[in-house]
């Protein structure tokens, strides 16, 4: 049976990972992600976990000590957001180029500057070609559920990757909500021990880890990393499969909300689905056709999946929480239409940048999409694919 | 969703109205609703304006904005409503809860002819003379749990004590005295 409880989105992961009980956790504080190392050195000084807490100088050397820790053969993890990542830039390179399955929990937040500690996704989708699968969560509950599933889907045999679970700054990190928590000892059972093929520890077995590679063979291993990246694709399928027997709850690579028969639909991550999908309800007993497409699995990229799933529509808004600066649109937009134009699938789509710097997003902005997106419909045409919503018109 | 109650807390940084939202998210959980409980982060300091909100719904709460047409507002301290629109998207089939002891022809006047119910409640002096401190948030508490009726007077006192039980746990002296702050306000909070 789950437990019925209340407990803000950074309760939710820091919870997780009592119960994950990993060897390290190296953590450098850094809003809004600060309660998931707070919380957690709380349960180790208690005892209720028995892991190494490494309370470093910088976010730098907690990447740096879980490459360590995770390339000496335990199961290590970390928790920051926004500039907190950007300090780690460096090793998360390295991290995934180890093949070390190390679990981050990001909660995302603008990166500066100028300084704001709000949230956006600039964070993660600086790190979106870093070679780290990238699951994104809902709410609070899905930050739990997502963190659970993460080392059996990083540790796989055919993907050893690290794992990041994002989730949005205060909007869920912040905000109180009910969830539903498993057992302690399902929850141990379920994630298992970390059995590393190979490892420094292994006086059986001595290896180099990080050596110089240079032109011979530095792009094999790029390759299998992409290989690996393809893999997880599958693994996170199975796992989520054998998560739902355990939880009842049901995970894909993204999530369809009254998608099947819509004719225009919003595609977004984090907490902004949430709000979607109560101005979907909304419109739909308005007798109009809106649907959700929300992606969990942002790294690796369902292009295929996505690119089917959305088909059948007239037209199709891209919601980016994070602006490339690009004079061509957002990291998600780009992937979808990208993966459409592969397919051979066209509908008509537009990009709106919205949230930056933790800008609200109101139910009222996702309703004037899909008023847009009506106008679109009718006449198949996209004046202008770069949008922003929620931007003051003076700035403009 | 249904039976969504919205409800938007004023305050100033370090009366609680932060923490009053969050027992309140907990006392309608323990009532078995579903919840959501969320300060509007700022540079918080103390005596800075601050907002809180409240979702409380009988069915899942997927929504995630801040809240712009609350049911009910609670406003913790009076010296924000010359400088707060506190009644900014209140709906008039609600009400709004002030800690005050101002004239009717006062509140009349700052509210902008609010045409809901108003609510006052002397949280000072209940808590001075409860707590012998001025903590205004626990008799807000109460006074928007009595005016929204989101749950009644009975369940809040029973799971309140727990919650004291809890918090309290290093200073029990204080439980009583909470206890005593929301009973009061219970009785004393009046429609004007």
């Amino acid at each position: 049976m789950s437990i019925r409880e209340r407990l803000s989105g950074n309760e939710a992961a820091a919870i997780a990972m009592k119960q994950i009980n990993p060897d390290v956790v190296a953590a450098f504080p850094i809003t809004p992600s600060t309660e998931i190392p707070q919380y957690f050195s709380t349960f180790v000084a208690n005892g209720t976990v028995d892991t190494e807490f490494v309370a470093v100088e910088s976010e730098h050397s907690a990447m740096s000590a879980c490459i360590g820790a995770q390339a000496a053969g335990a199961r290590a993890m970390t928790a920051t957001s926004a500039n907190g990542l950007s300090l780690m830039w460096e090793m998360i390179y390295i991290a995934s180029s180890l093949r070390l399955p190390i679990v981050l929990s990001l909660v995302n937040r603008a990166v500066s500057g100028p300084l704001n500690i709000h949230n956006d996704h600039s964070d993660a989708m600086g790190v979106r070609d870093a070679g780290w699968i990238m699951l994104f969560s809902e709410n609070n509950q899905e930050a739990y559920d997502n963190t659970l599933m993460a080392h059996r889907i990083a540790e796989h045999k055919d993907v050893m990757l690290p794992l990041m679970i994002c989730q949005d700054g205060f909007i869920t990190s912040h905000s109180i909500e009910n969830i539903e928590l498993e057992e302690d000892e399902k929850v141990k059972e379920f994630v298992g021990k970390y059995q590393p093929e190979h490892y420094l520890l292994n006086r059986e077995e001595p290896i180099a880890v990080g050596p110089l590679d240079l032109q011979a063979y530095l792009f094999e291993h790029k390759a299998q990393q992409a290989e690996a990246m393809k893999n997880a694709k599958k693994v996170i399928l199975e796992v989520s499969e054998e998560f739902e027997k355990m939880t009842g709850r049901k995970y894909g690579l993204f999530e369809e909300y009254k998608l099947d028969d819509a004719e225009i639909a919003i595609v977004c991550m984090n907490s902004t689905a949430g709000t979607t999908k109560y101005v979907v309800d909304k419109l739909r007993e308005q007798g109009i056709k809106a649907g959700l497409l929300k992606v969990r699995v942002y790294r690796p990229f369902p292009v295929d999946e996505i690119a089917d799933a959305l088909s059948h529509l007239k037209a199709v808004a891209i919601l980016d929480k994070a602006d490339s600066l690009n004079a061509a649109g957002g990291a998600l937009f780009e992937d979808v239409t990208s993966a459409m134009y592969v397919k051979e699938k066209y509908v008509p789509a537009v990009n709106y940048v919205y949230g930056i710097g933790g800008r609200d997003t109101k139910a009222d902005d996702i309703e004037g999409v899909y008023n847009d997106l009506s106008e679109i419909a009718k006449t198949g045409k996209v004046e202008n694919p770069y949008r922003y919503f929620g931007l003051r018109k003076e700035a403009k | 969703m249904e039976n969504l109650i919205e409800i938007r807390w004023h305050g100033r940084g370090g009366q609680g109205a932060k923490t009053a939202s969050l027992l309140l998210a907990d006392a309608a959980f323990n009532t078995g609703k579903y919840i959501q409980g969320f300060p509007e982060y700022g540079p918080e300091r103390m005596g800075a304006p601050i907002t809180a909100y409240n979702r409380i719904s009988s069915s899942p709460i997927t929504i995630h904005s801040n809240i712009y047409e609350p049911d009910y507002v609670v406003v913790v301290d009076d010296s924000l409503l010359e400088s707060v629109d506190v009644t900014a998207g209140l709906k008039e089939t609600g009400a709004i809860v002030i800690n005050t002891t101002k004239s009717a022809e006062y509140l009349k006047e700052v509210l902008k002819g609010y045409k809901g119910e108003v609510y006052t409640i002397d949280a000072r002096k209940i808590s001075e003379e409860a707590l012998g401190k001025y903590f205004p948030n626990t008799p807000m508490l109460a006074a928007i749990v009595k005016v929204s009726k989101i749950m009644t007077d009975e369940e809040l006192l029973e799971d309140m004590k727990g919650s004291f039980k809890h918090k309290f746990a290093k200073k029990p002296e204080v439980i009583e005295g909470n206890m005593k702050a929301l009973e009061m306000a219970l009785k004393e909070v009046k429609k004007i």
